[in-house]
């Protein structure tokens, strides 16, 4: 009697057999992703000298290793700023129905499917130093000797453009759709001009999205590592956070340094994106609040 | 659209003027590769001197291309397989049920798609290689999964949503059981979904470079992490014979997101996806 009315109250709450139906994907989550991951964070706590923080200790006390944070930072925050910038005038030019559209929109697509290879091969031959970028620049009489835009910073750069501002583009168009065209045109008939609408209607209610995009965007070019190694200049000015955990733990084999790395690496990059939503949040509670 | 371009035409061709420049950009960036995988001998001129398709044989003996491709086929087919069957009835639930903790469940399928790959990749490697699973193609399934399942989880939660429960209803008042009900009722009517998730999952596996290459061993390459080695090895390759495997490469995957976007509609599917996080 008691083990039915308790089924009945759990019942009540939601709490069902069809619960089991999400008991496969948990486990595999448990087992794949927390369990490593609470692995990795004990490992880094078990250095083979230097006590708890050993690890930490290591990598902050190493300017080589510690400077791979703003070397990161450096490349893939102006990167996700630029690939959201660039996207919010494109996507609101693009927002109505046009002949051709899908069209774009698939072309806009194509470098999701190029993968790190093809870009970083790519970029080598035309951006190179005998490659057609430099050899139209220098046959229009723009520069007088090629310009070096690849094995360093920009090459890098321009490979996480590639990659990221299609992904930024369809996010942004995706939400500039999904505003409603009426208010805009209720700012039309009080008289606003384009300028005005897009400034006082469309941006405040983009904020949200764009904070989420960039989030999105940033992880992507914040994990950058194939291109940082085939494109970059990977023992310098490329030598990026995921390089350093990947050289310790596969190449050092120091695991406890390795997992301290991608702790600090993930630390890093959740604190970027708790920093942005919570600027979101400031945002759209501002907007909405000064309506009233 | 014309009554906006007269308004703002400066800036209209700025913007254009952007996209053009990337496209073109991005059209030299992808001919140079496809250019240089036919050419002869290229070094100062503006076409390569002559034209062949020997590399693209090389490639395929050299790198030992048949076995990578049946690698990532292999992995790809049983990442998307095992992805679904755990993941549809998980977004089944999801979507419709609300019970205690939903939102922490919710938390952690989503954390797996916003962390980078590396981030977890590393420790999640050191335990496969703990457990005896690494450096073989069961590790690179298993590693594969981890961002495979919250996607399928998401990319169905809205095809299911879209079926109307009062079908469900109307079985199980006609007596059906929940197996039965996922077979004959649900399975059908999320097909088209299923497909999609498939598909864009399949896409995301074969591009996956770095959960399989921290978990690949020699045998278990699959076509992107082959190509990283081919091309980080620089030097002992011919670059065009590299060139002519990322032309291969791009090719299929090309193929198939053509046949993903017969399916679903990029910007929904992203506007879809990206709602998650709030």
């Amino acid at each position: 009697m008691t083990r039915v009315a308790l089924r009945h109250r759990l019942a009540e709450r939601g709490v069902d057999r069809h619960l089991w139906l999400l008991l496969p994907g948990l486990a595999c989550v448990l087992a794949l992703f927390v369990y490593p991951f609470a692995y990795g964070i004990g490992l880094s706590f078990q250095p083979a000298e230097g006590g708890v923080f050993g690890a930490y200790r290591a990598f902050f006390a190493d300017a080589y290793q510690r400077d791979t944070i703003t070397t990161t930072l450096g490349l893939s925050l102006p990167a996700a700023i630029l690939n959201v910038a660039a996207s919010v005038p494109i996507a609101y030019r693009m927002r109505g129905r046009f002949r051709g559209k899908r069209l774009l929109t698939t072309v806009l697509v194509v470098p999701i499917t190029l993968g790190t290879v093809l870009t970083a091969e790519g970029l080598l031959n035309y951006l190179g130093p005998a490659g057609w970028f430099n050899r139209a620049l220098l046959s229009i009489g723009l520069i007088d000797e090629p310009v070096r835009l690849t094995n360093n910073y920009w090459g890098v750069f321009f490979s996480l453009v590639i990659t990221g501002f299609p992904f930024a583009f369809l996010l942004i168009l995706s939400y500039l759709s999904g505003i409603d065209p009426t208010l805009e045109r209720a700012a039309a008939t009080l008289g606003a001009g384009g300028w005005q609408r897009f400034r006082r209607i469309t941006l405040p209610l983009l904020a949200p999205g764009l904070a989420t995009t960039f989030c999105l965007t940033f992880v992507l070019a914040f994990s950058v590592f194939p291109s940082a190694v085939l494109v970059g200049d990977p023992a310098g000015s490329t030598r990026v956070i995921s390089i350093a955990a990947y050289h310790a733990a596969y190449e050092v084999y120091d695991y406890s340094l390795g997992s301290a790395i991608a702790v600090v690496m993930g630390v890093v990059e959740l604190a970027v994106v708790a920093v942005v939503l919570g600027l979101r949040s400031l945002l759209y509670t501002g907007s909405t609040g000064g309506k009233g | 659209m014309s009554r906006a371009r007269i308004v703002a035409s400066p800036a209209a061709w700025l913007i254009w003027g952007a996209v053009a420049f990337f496209l073109i950009s991005l059209a030299g960036v992808i001919t140079s590769v496809v250019v240089n995988s036919f050419g002869l001998r290229w070094f100062d001129t503006w076409l390569p001197q002559g034209w062949t398709t020997r590399w693209y044989s090389t490639a395929w003996t050299e790198f030992g291309l048949f076995d990578v491709l049946v690698v990532t086929l292999e992995v790809a087919v049983l990442v998307v397989a095992v992805s679904v069957l755990v993941g549809v009835p998980a977004s089944y639930v999801l979507a419709r049920r609300s019970f205690p903790g939903r939102r922490l469940v919710y938390l952690l399928f989503l954390l797996p798609i916003l962390m980078p790959p590396i981030t977890y990749g590393i420790p999640l490697a050191t335990v496969l290689y703990k457990y005896g699973f690494a450096g073989h193609l069961a590790g690179v399934v298993l590693a594969n999964l981890v961002p495979s399942i919250p996607f399928v989880i998401l990319t169905m939660t809205p095809f299911i949503e879209q079926i109307d429960p009062t079908v469900e209803r109307a079985a199980r008042m006609c007596g059906a059981r929940t197996h039965q009900i996922f077979a004959r009722i649900l399975a059908p009517l999320l097909i088209p979904g299923i497909l999609a998730a498939s598909i864009l999952v399949l896409v995301r596996t074969v591009g996956m470079f770095e959960l399989t290459f921290l978990t690949a061993g020699p045998d278990s390459q699959t076509l992107v992490v082959a190509l990283y080695y081919s091309m980080s090895a620089a030097g002992i390759r011919a670059q065009q014979s590299v060139d002519a495997m990322a032309v291969l490469y791009t090719t299929s995957m090309l193929v198939l997101l053509v046949i993903a976007l017969r399916f679903v509609n990029p910007t929904q599917l992203v506007a879809r996806v990206k709602e998650e996080p709030d």
